[in-house]
């Protein structure tokens, strides 16, 4: 809760801080809320981790097709002569892991795993961030407009949230995605899979933000700089985007990144049942789908995508909490 | 017979159960334990040459399992060839298969019926005889009429029993203005089917249909008691004509048969009545059939489609596992249809370069390499009559041409197609061969994108649907097929008769219509001399690749485990490469 009362709060709360950001007492005072969350986020080592984790995937995913490019990988290319044709298996042991191969290839394709799994890193977190900007942005929205508003507005966008909040999501993602396979928004093939995911996913999870965000502006617009805003004159638009919404960033930011893990799961769960990202272009969770058939005798091929979605998560989760932390040192 | 293969259904269940990781290990260290007194496998392949474990002994139980259930044990009410398989031990047709090896088993020998039919009127009227001294399981004795009977509920009632095939409405004289003995109770029936006496039934067809034998070698014409049928609750109480009758059956739980006693061996050359129980264990998980059979717990996989891809990749590691199998073909052609009614694909030549390009041993591989089946150039597969080798777009190794190919699609005038792929999400195989054909063409300039769609709805609304692939632009649509009796019309009539071609639920998805082919279609049925007619579903074959309707892509195969306990083990053709169900014994008390 980042309110601007806050900066200036009482002294139990900033005492502590003020120890224990060491001993150049000079400069506390100069220090604005972002410096501050900075300071708390840094002390916390795990969330740093996670966060130099997240950089490097992201900046993976951006430089996946470019890195492809430069060395000459391709995804989809077969090497069959790397298959048993007997058992569809990779030939050698560890899933055929060689030079040429590092992490193996994969059984009846013998495609290369380690450039499917560099593929499939920006189509998670394209989906993954896709998904969560579209839920967050009309969650904030409706969240601060219930919130502010209050009366009759409120009672209607909150009864719609809890109409969201009931759907079968899982059921009704599978429908959709499978109903819109044909082409729809003017789009097919991957483009087409990318849209239907990030709409599936995102449209449905906006109410969780919703109601945060509502509760938060509940509070908020009691406060003295909301009521000095309109006294000054100043109307609905201006006082919801120019002084309510700088002040829920922070919770914004910290669902996001607990948002995001929570998307490249449902991504991969998509793909997994096969409703998502359509073969032969590589994706976590489908690769996944294809290695169930094999975990038994060729273990490595679950391994590697599985072990890609966990570190992927795990390192948005350790980020996510340190954020929060940072950004809201009462909620531990 | 399409749509009526489980296994790719089973292994999608199968996958959403494996997410749960925590049983990965458990299942990778859990292997089948190791009996010291196992006896000894015959060796790979050995029931696909001759009979394995020939025996007389009575005695002991035959326990088949299934990962999912049938659509019906029912003999006037199912579709799946292992239950025709199966249905024989309690339901005897007028005609049915010699157990043998391999193609031997195509050969039609009388059952209930005491020789062949005799053809009379140019093949237009059937004439069977039966045995005498048939029973019921209850001691009544089994007429003609109980035959006539059975056709009449099977064919005619769509509305209460119809998940069996209706061929006998399409060919029998009248057989569209009759309305099933649940509607019309006229002590008369169906007029085309006659009983001159209780011995003695004449078939009236529509047309002339030489092969009619193999129509009357399906279930349907097991005998079924007026008095006491009661529509789809029959399957409660089925009547046994057969060696063994139902002991108790629990719906999708599991069905245990016990010896007929009124069963009489010298009315029967065929059925032996040696297990002393036979038992159906229904939805097993299929890993545990796999570890079951192995084990010697279970004797037989009912469905028969083969062992699973890591029970495959065990078994073919070790010489002692391999000797324990059977690899035999199952009566199948893996293809993928060209919309030959969507542009630029009306155009031969655009057909013909998606011929030459698909390297087919890559979808081979895919599909999981020779195992599962053989490189196909042919529409009929090897182990259906009529069957003769060609290869009109022979390629170097099977691994397509791509001179070959853009030469083709400079003829069509197109550098670059861009297409869609159907298959059904639910079979991996298929989704997988797809991704390999994908692959191939690409290397042309014709770029397929895969959509996938839930089996149950393949041909109701989508690829069997014209208009629908007209819509969305699919040139390619990928199909399995295996033949409802094991000749060359069987095969070919439902995929590539302009006839068969309906606006849904379509079977022609190539939606190939050649006048041509559709004569030498009825010429062949009304063909009485077997070589003439073989030698036409041969020239019919030729002219569909000359077309090139469809791409051949493998000879389906399956990889069947034989229990080391089983007697009298034989892989037939006639039933999809399944073990002859109709003797099989065990050594395990």
């Amino acid at each position: 809760m980042t309110a601007p009362i806050e900066t200036t709060g009482a002294a139990a709360d900033a005492q502590p801080e003020a120890v224990l950001a060491g001993a150049d007492k000079g400069r506390i005072e100069g220090r604005s809320l972002g410096q501050i969350a900075w300071a708390r986020f840094k002390r916390d080592k795990v969330a740093v981790a996670g966060g130099v984790i997240v950089i490097l995937l992201i900046l993976l995913a951006i430089l996946s097709r470019p890195v492809q490019a430069l060395f000459g990988l391709d995804p989809n290319a077969f090497h069959q002569d790397l298959i048993v044709p007997d058992t569809s298996l990779p030939k050698g042991s560890w899933g055929g892991m060689s030079m040429d191969h590092p992490l193996g290839v994969d059984p009846k394709f013998g495609r290369d795993i380690a450039t499917r799994v560099l593929e499939g890193s920006w189509v998670s977190l394209v989906v993954a961030f896709g998904a969560t900007i579209l839920s967050n942005v009309i969650g904030a929205i409706m969240g601060v407009i219930a919130g502010y508003y209050g009366g009759r507005v409120d009672s209607i966008i909150s009864r719609l949230m809890d109409v969201f909040l009931a759907f079968p999501l899982l059921l009704f993602a599978i429908a959709i995605s499978a109903t819109l396979q044909g082409g729809a928004f003017g789009l097919n093939g991957l483009p087409l899979h990318l849209a239907v995911l990030i709409f599936v996913i995102g449209f449905f999870n906006w109410p969780y933000l919703g109601r945060i965000v509502r509760g938060q502006t509940l509070a908020l617009r009691e406060r003295e700089f909301v009521d000095a805003a309109r006294g000054m004159g100043a109307k609905g638009p201006y006082i919801l985007f120019r002084e309510l919404m700088p002040n829920l960033v922070g919770p914004i930011i910290v669902y996001s990144t607990l948002l995001i893990p929570t998307n490249i799961i449902f991504e991969a769960s998509l793909s997994f049942l096969g409703v998502g990202i359509q073969p032969p272009q590589a994706s976590w969770g489908g690769m996944l789908r294809e290695a169930v058939t094999y975990y038994q005798v060729d273990p490595q091929y679950m391994i590697v995508p599985g072990l890609a979605i966990f570190i992927t998560v795990l390192a948005f989760n350790l980020l996510g909490d340190g954020l929060r932390d940072a950004l809201d040192p009462r909620s531990r | 017979m399409e749509g009526k293969q489980t296994i790719m259904r089973r292994s999608a269940l199968a996958a959403v159960a494996a997410i749960g990781s925590a049983s990965l290990l458990l299942a990778g260290c859990s292997k089948a334990d190791d009996n010291k007194d196992t006896p000894k496998a015959a060796g790979a392949n050995a029931a696909t040459k001759g009979v394995v474990n020939a025996s007389d002994k009575k005695g002991g139980t035959v326990t088949y399992e299934m990962s999912d259930v049938p659509d019906s044990f029912d003999p006037g009410n199912t579709y799946y060839a292992y239950m025709y398989n199966f249905s024989r031990l309690y339901a005897r047709p007028l005609m049915t298969f010699q157990p043998g090896a391999g193609p031997k088993g195509n050969t039609l020998v009388p059952d209930l019926a005491a020789s062949k039919g005799v053809a009379s009127d140019g093949g237009k009227t059937w004439t069977y005889k039966l045995r005498s001294g048939l029973k019921y399981q209850d001691g009544t004795p089994i007429t003609s009429k109980d035959v006539k009977y059975a056709v009449e509920r099977s064919n005619f009632a769509r509305d209460v029993l119809s998940l069996g095939p209706n061929y006998f409405q399409q060919f029998m004289k009248d057989g569209d203005k009759y309305k099933g003995p649940y509607k019309d109770k006229s002590a008369k029936g169906l007029s085309s089917i006659e009983t001159p006496d209780d011995s003695t039934i004449v078939f009236h067809l529509n047309r002339a249909f030489q092969e009619f034998d193999y129509l009357v070698a399906t279930p349907q014409t097991a005998p079924v008691p007026q008095a006491k049928d009661d529509g789809v609750d029959y399957i409660k109480h089925i009547v046994s004509s057969g060696s063994y009758q139902f002991q108790s059956y629990q719906e999708g739980k599991q069905a245990v048969l016990v010896p007929n006693k009124n069963w009489d061996p010298k009315t029967d050359p065929l059925r032996k009545q040696l297990a002393s129980k036979i038992v159906v264990n229904l939805k097993v998980n299929p890993e545990t059939i796999d570890k079951d059979l192995q084990s010697g717990d279970a004797t037989v996989d009912l469905v028969g489609t083969g062992v699973q891809a890591s029970t495959q990749a065990d078994l073919l590691n070790s010489a002692d596992g391999k000797a324990s199998t059977d690899n035999t073909y199952g009566g199948r052609l893996v293809y993928a249809a060209i919309n030959t009614k969507l542009k630029p694909f009306d155009n031969v030549a655009c057909r013909k370069a998606v011929e030459y390009a698909i390297d087919k041993v890559s979808v081979q591989t895919a599909l999981g390499g020779p195992i599962r089946g053989d490189v196909a150039s042919t529409v009929l597969p090897p182990d259906i009559t009529g069957y003769q080798k060609a290869d009109v777009y022979a390629t170097a190794g099977g691994k397509g041409d791509i001179a070959k190919a853009k030469d083709q699609l400079k003829a069509c005038g197109q550098k670059t197609i861009n297409t869609n792929i159907t298959a059904r999400s639910d079979r991996p195989g298929e989704v997988d061969a797809a991704t390999a054909i994908i692959n191939s063409l690409k290397k042309v300039g014709i770029n397929a994108t895969l959509k996938q769609y839930p089996a149950g709805k393949y041909f109701t609304d989508y690829a069997g649907v014209p208009s629908f692939t007209e819509k969305q632009n699919i040139g390619l649509m990928m199909m399995q097929w295996g033949a409802d009796w094991p000749s060359g019309y069987g095969f070919l009539q439902q995929i590539l008769n302009s006839k068969a071609i309906s606006q849904s639920g379509n079977t022609n998805l190539s939606q190939y219509s050649n006048k041509k082919v559709d004569g030498l279609l009825a010429q062949a049925i009304a063909e009485p001399d077997t070589a003439k007619r073989n030698a036409l579903y041969a020239q019919i074959d030729k002219q569909v690749m000359d077309d090139a309707a469809l791409v051949p892509l493998t000879y389906f195969k399956v990889l069947l485990y034989r229990s080391p306990y089983a007697t009298n083990v034989v892989s037939t053709a006639a039933f999809s490469g399944q073990y002859d169900y109709l003797n099989l014994g065990t050594t395990k008390k």
